[in-house]
């Protein structure tokens, strides 16, 4: 049972909002290097159990175990500090700052730890930190908005700031909540062309995704979610395959 | 300094400039007097330090006179008891409103948003009440701390350089009276708004200016938000008890109204005033509320019917009436009023009205015929 490729173990979560049962006896294994989705339809609680994952959430019962270490009862910024950085359903991105700034602060997050008193040095002799934050945006096609406050990007680019900001700091798990919504098809492309180049790179992602295009094009494993239990889990082909998926899920919505 | 750039060395160097010739350009403004120019300094290091904590870091504190107070009280029982020399009194002011800092920020900071606000406000009554209360022993209550013939002076004394006749605060010997204490003043405003400088243009001051954009993505970026944010409020209440400290050497009396919840409101609106988040900002709002509430509040009656002396006997005392409000005790209405009309056609104080100047004589410039572009540019 124990397969020592999982990375993340989410193990027997249950989550209870008053009487409403948003996660049920979830059991959810990501291997390193995969990138697993959870798709179902809305309210299926997707996004609540990214929010158990990350400690924004405590779950009612059960744990979350990621490489050894629980992260159930720590603090956000501790399961961060432990390598796993988060892209929102709504993007949390500092809106006053430059997009430069939005991609260096975490750049700092990841070098210098959860608190530095660190008044002394001008930003400006960061080079390595700034060549990094350039670089990255470089990556993402961001390069030439760097200096535009990130509150006036368009949707799909405060998207994808927020996964450059991510990225910026090589977490080794990655959880995306519907990186694509709301964005053109364009836009869309675009991003799992980078999704697909982080792929290459290793890291392992959990991404929630109604978009089915885009979960079949990056997915190795899919678990499906529908009214807090997963329904069905596995391979993209076995997932598209399952009748209980076609009839919950496939079938209705798309 | 080769940290800073050009720009943040010309910023510096050209408020330098400003500050150290204020008894010269403020002359023809009748504000060239070293009472005057020393209030200036004062409130500047205040508001300075008030926009780290507010301007970059977002926690709007209603306490802050206590520091203020509190660095008064540190600054006068140095005097009392080491030595009169200032700077002893300096660096004990600023330990002791730091300590207090640590200790109010400590549980202020469990909250946030109006209920830090009003936590920090109920802190300060506090203090301001126990100052007239229980604590008379050490605040010699509603007369006021204050400097005698028989203070022991302890390190003046085993120096063997005992001041004969009326103790006043003095820097290595030399009498900081008039223009000597306008510098003294000015030494630590250029000081602080340096340090202010340094710290907004560092990685630390970018973490508190991300704290205030958007604390959830700062915790979900792996950064512990509880010590930055109390890091700021102990630096700006060491500015607070700078600042005091400050005051009681240029008038060595402490008293309690220091602390009350109008001084720190003023602190408040100075900020806001000048462009909170900015540098200059905030002095420049300190520097014109100290300056028009110099002139309002010394108009009275007499004044306003000769001011009025033009129009038809009845309609001048109506207008007297009326103005009167408005100046001497009725200052504050004034001030009032100006905040309102700042907060509601201009919320990003003086500085904003200035960049949209600049900004205005910029696009006639560069391009007359294209309109306005969408493109705003970031802090
Ligand atoms: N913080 C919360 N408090 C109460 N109910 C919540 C909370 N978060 C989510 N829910 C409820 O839990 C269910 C699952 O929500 P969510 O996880 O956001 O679904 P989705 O799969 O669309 O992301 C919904 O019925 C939602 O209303
Ligand atoms: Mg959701």
């Amino acid at each position: 049972m124990t397969n020592p490729n999982v990375v993340l173990h989410v193990a027997d979560v249950h989550k209870r909002f008053g009487g409403l049962h948003a996660l049920a006896d979830i059991d959810l294994q990501v291997e390193e290097g995969q990138t697993h989705a959870i798709i179902g339809p809305n309210g299926a609680g997707k996004s609540t159990l990214l929010n158990v994952i990350i400690g924004k959430l405590a779950p009612t019962s059960g744990t979350v175990v990621f490489d050894g270490a629980i992260l159930t009862g720590r603090k956000p910024y501790q399961i961060n500090q432990l390598g796993i950085a988060r892209v929102f359903q709504t993007p949390e991105i500092f809106a006053d700052l430059s997009v430069l700034h939005n991609v260096m602060i975490p750049a700092l997050a990841k070098r210098d730890g959860a608190f530095k008193l660190n008044m002394l040095r001008g930003l400006d002799s960061e080079t390595g930190i700034l060549r990094e934050a350039q670089d990255m945006l470089e990556d993402v096609g961001m390069y030439g908005r760097r200096d535009m406050a990130a509150g006036s990007l368009s949707r799909g680019d405060k998207r994808r700031m927020e996964l450059a900001m991510c990225l910026i700091q090589h977490p080794r798990l990655l959880l995306l909540d519907e990186p694509t919504a709301g964005m053109s098809r364009h836009d869309t492309n675009t991003t799992i062309e980078l999704l697909k180049k982080i792929k290459s790179r290793g890291m392992t992602k959990v991404i929630i995704e109604h978009d089915m295009h885009v979960v079949f094009s990056l997915a190795d494993k899919i678990s499906v979610l529908a009214q807090g239990r997963i329904i069905a889990d596995g391979t993209p082909d076995q997932v598209r395959g399952n009748p209980k998926v076609q009839e919950a899920y496939l079938g209705g919505a798309h | 300094m080769r940290a800073m750039s050009r720009n943040d060395l010309l910023l510096f160097l050209g408020f330098t400039l400003v500050v150290l010739a204020m008894p010269l350009w403020l002359q023809p403004f009748g504000a060239a007097y070293p009472d005057l120019l020393q209030r200036f300094m004062i409130f500047g290091i205040f508001a300075v330090g008030f926009n780290i904590l507010f301007g970059l870091t977002g926690y709007l504190s209603f306490g802050h006179a206590a520091f203020f107070g509190v660095g008064s009280y540190a600054a006068v029982w140095s005097f009392k008891l080491l030595s009169l020399d200032a700077i002893p009194a300096m660096l004990f002011a600023i330990v002791v409103s730091g300590l207090f800092a640590l200790l109010i920020g400590y549980v202020s900071l469990r909250r946030s948003g109006i209920y830090f606000s009003i936590l920090t406000l109920a802190f300060a009554q506090m203090s301001y009440n126990l100052a007239y209360s229980v604590l008379t022993p050490i605040t010699n209550g509603e007369t006021g701390l204050q400097l005698t013939l028989n203070d022991p002076r302890y390190l003046d004394a085993a120096m063997g350089s005992a001041q004969a006749g009326q103790p006043v605060p003095t820097l290595l010997g030399q009498s900081l009276g008039g223009f000597a204490g306008f510098y003294f003043c000015a030494g630590f405003l250029i000081l602080a708004f340096f340090i202010a400088q340094r710290i907004t243009n560092s990685p630390f001051g970018m973490m508190l200016k991300g704290i205030k954009s958007n604390q959830t993505r700062m915790n979900y970026t792996g950064f512990n938000t509880k010590p930055y944010t109390l890091a700021a409020f102990v630096i700006s209440g060491m500015y607070a008890g700078l600042a005091g400290a400050l005051l009681a050497v240029t008038d060595p009396l402490a008293g309690a109204e220091r602390m009350q919840w109008t001084a720190s409101g003023e602190v408040v609106l100075m900020t806001i005033l000048g462009g909170a988040g900015t540098l200059v900002g905030p002095v420049i709002g300190a520097w014109l509320i100290k300056y028009f509430e110099n002139i309002f509040s010394a108009i009275n009656d007499t004044m306003l019917h000769r001011f009025w002396g033009f129009l038809p006997e009845g309609a001048d005392n109506v207008m007297v009436a009326i103005t009167s409000k408005f100046v001497g005790e009725g200052w504050f209405l004034t001030l009032g009023l100006v905040f309102v009309l700042i907060v509601v056609f201009l919320p990003g104080g003086i500085m904003e009205g200035v960049r949209r100047i600049a900004h205005l004589f910029n696009r006639q410039r560069k391009s007359p015929d294209r309109p306005a572009s969408q493109v705003q540019p970031a802090e």
